[in-house]
């Protein structure tokens, strides 16, 4: 894993300043979608092998939840956005 | 050759040239009954438990590198079976009994040492949880006892007691509880299988699942086409990757644990501790190596190495526990990929592919499992119906809302 995560608001910190989430690429249903909607979004992982989109939130820094595209398998940071700078970029 | 030690006279007579490899080293047939993608522990022991218990003979276990090159020879050795919820005490006492007549049953000194697991507490909380955890078990048939500050000081003298932030106060201890070699396991398993007649093909990787008329048909492989009639997935880490080539999404995250052993020292460490404060657990291996680890890294990764921040982690907390630790020199440490499951129990299925079985999200606790877990998808697999230990651990549970989650820090496996 990466030792160094170039935050957008705060420079290049270490790792351990931030924790991790979990998958960002799923989409919250609405909250009336079906109960096997809610399943997938809560349970259901893809969990690829490779490039992969994580919530990241910098808890020792700025506090801003992140989004960070990284690979599972080379342990390569790719991009590092801000969290509702991605969301407003995927129209979610 | 059944080993015993007149097996040992008369191969030392002759030079000891006379031995013979413990498994074959099979080629794929053209069609099996069975299929087991994955030759770890759980894959072999689910062999050999389908060839020996089950009747059924003609099975393979497909493993992609050698046998034993993932999680069963990547682990801290540790047998145990203190678990609190009624989901999954019978399962891990079920195993608990196996590993207790294992090496008879294999003919195969797998070294299962019960020196006693003794898991400590640091905080009234933490004791009113411990008693509750104990009492549990003992619902369940298993035995345990609460040990008290003053008797622990004379069975563990060398424990920070006086820290202040994480005082020793205790702990509760399963004395059937130890330690196994991990390697003999796998070995035992596969020799064992191999005995029955089960094919064990390594460096033999699983490419894609063909499907026919709704059911798997057979694996392509890098060895080429393998008919089945049933397929068996045991890939721990790589779970997700192989249910993927059925169009499966499984409720799995692949995480990576590291591990670590010290030089070989006299023998110091009589048990295996596990700290109360954070999750560190440490034993002493045969060869004098102290053999321990603590919490996941916390990112899911498919890479068989860690980060160097968590090896730190993991010393500070045995230094709290263990000052004397500080000078002991490590040798070296590993890694491997735990299949992270959403509520850190595991999953023994069917799928809703019919001929299609799971087994997975073992999380960093499927050492001790092997022999339950191995016996278990054997039942399953052969009677198409779930063992009664077992019942819990479906891969339906989190639709229906029966989650096991000993640890309560629901659907976020990087907590588990």
């Amino acid at each position: 894993m990466a030792s160094l995560i170039t935050c957008p608001h705060c420079g290049v910190r270490p790792k351990e300043e931030f924790a991790i989430r979990g998958d960002a690429s799923l989409v919250r249903p609405a909250p009336t979608a079906s109960d096997e909607a809610w399943h997938d979004y809560v349970y259901v992982r893809t969990n690829p092998r490779g490039r992969t989109l994580e919530h990241w939130q910098h808890v020792a820094g700025c506090r801003r939840f992140l989004v960070v595209e990284r690979d599972t398998f080379t342990h390569d940071v790719h991009s590092v956005t801000d969290g509702a700078a991605f969301a407003r970029e995927n129209g979610r | 050759m059944r080993y015993s030690a007149f097996s040992i006279v008369k191969n030392a007579l002759s030079g000891n040239l006379k031995w013979k490899p413990q498994w074959r080293q099979a080629e794929p047939k053209s069609h099996y009954d069975v299929i087991i993608v994955g030759g770890g522990g759980h894959g072999l022991a689910t062999a050999y438990y389908l060839a020996k218990e089950f009747g059924v003979k003609n099975v393979a276990v497909l493993e992609k590198g050698y046998l034993g090159s993932g999680n069963v020879g990547r682990n801290t050795t540790i047998v145990r079976s203190n678990y609190m919820l009624p989901g999954n005490e019978p399962f891990y006492e079920f195993s608990m009994k196996l590993w207790e007549g294992l090496e008879r049953e294999l003919n195969y000194n797998v070294m299962l040492s019960q020196r006693g697991v003794i898991m400590l507490y640091h905080n009234d909380g933490q004791r009113d949880a411990y008693i509750r955890r104990g009492n549990a078990m003992w619902m369940e048939g298993v035995a345990a006892e609460l040990i008290e500050r003053d008797q622990l000081k004379k069975m563990i003298p060398f424990l920070n007691y006086d820290h202040a932030r994480y005082p020793i106060l205790g702990g509760l201890l399963q004395r059937r509880a130890g330690t196994a070699r991990h390697d003999a396991v796998a070995w035992g398993y596969a020799r064992g299988a191999d005995r029955h007649g089960v094919d064990i093909i390594e460096h033999c990787e699983v490419t894609a699942i063909r499907r026919e008329n709704g059911v798997v048909s057979g694996v392509e492989t890098t060895k080429g086409f393998i008919g089945c009639g049933k397929l068996a997935l045991a890939a721990a880490g790589n779970s997700s990757r192989v249910s993927e080539m059925a169009d499966l999404k499984l409720p799995i995250e692949s995480h990576v644990l590291q591990a670590f052993v010290t030089e070989g020292l006299k023998p110091c460490i009589d048990h295996v501790i596990v700290y109360g404060g954070g999750h560190f657990y440490i034993s002493q291996s045969d060869k004098g190596g102290l053999v321990f680890g603590a919490e996941i890294d916390g990112y899911t990764s498919y890479a068989q190495r860690g980060n160097l921040a968590t090896a730190e982690h993991v010393m500070e907390e045995g230094v709290t526990m263990i000052p004397g630790l500080s000078r002991v020199r490590v040798l070296r440490s590993w890694a491997g990929v735990m299949d992270m499951s959403m509520d850190g129990s595991p999953i023994i299925d069917r799928t809703p592919i019919d001929n299609l079985y799971l087994n997975c999200g073992w999380c960093y606790g499927g050492f001790k499992a092997t022999p339950a877990s191995g016996y278990c998808f054997a039942h399953l697999i052969a009677k198409n119906d779930t063992h009664p230990v077992a019942r819990f651990l479906r891969l339906d549970r989190f639709a229906r809302g029966y989650a096991v989650d000993e640890a309560g820090a629901g659907p976020q496996p990087n907590l588990h």
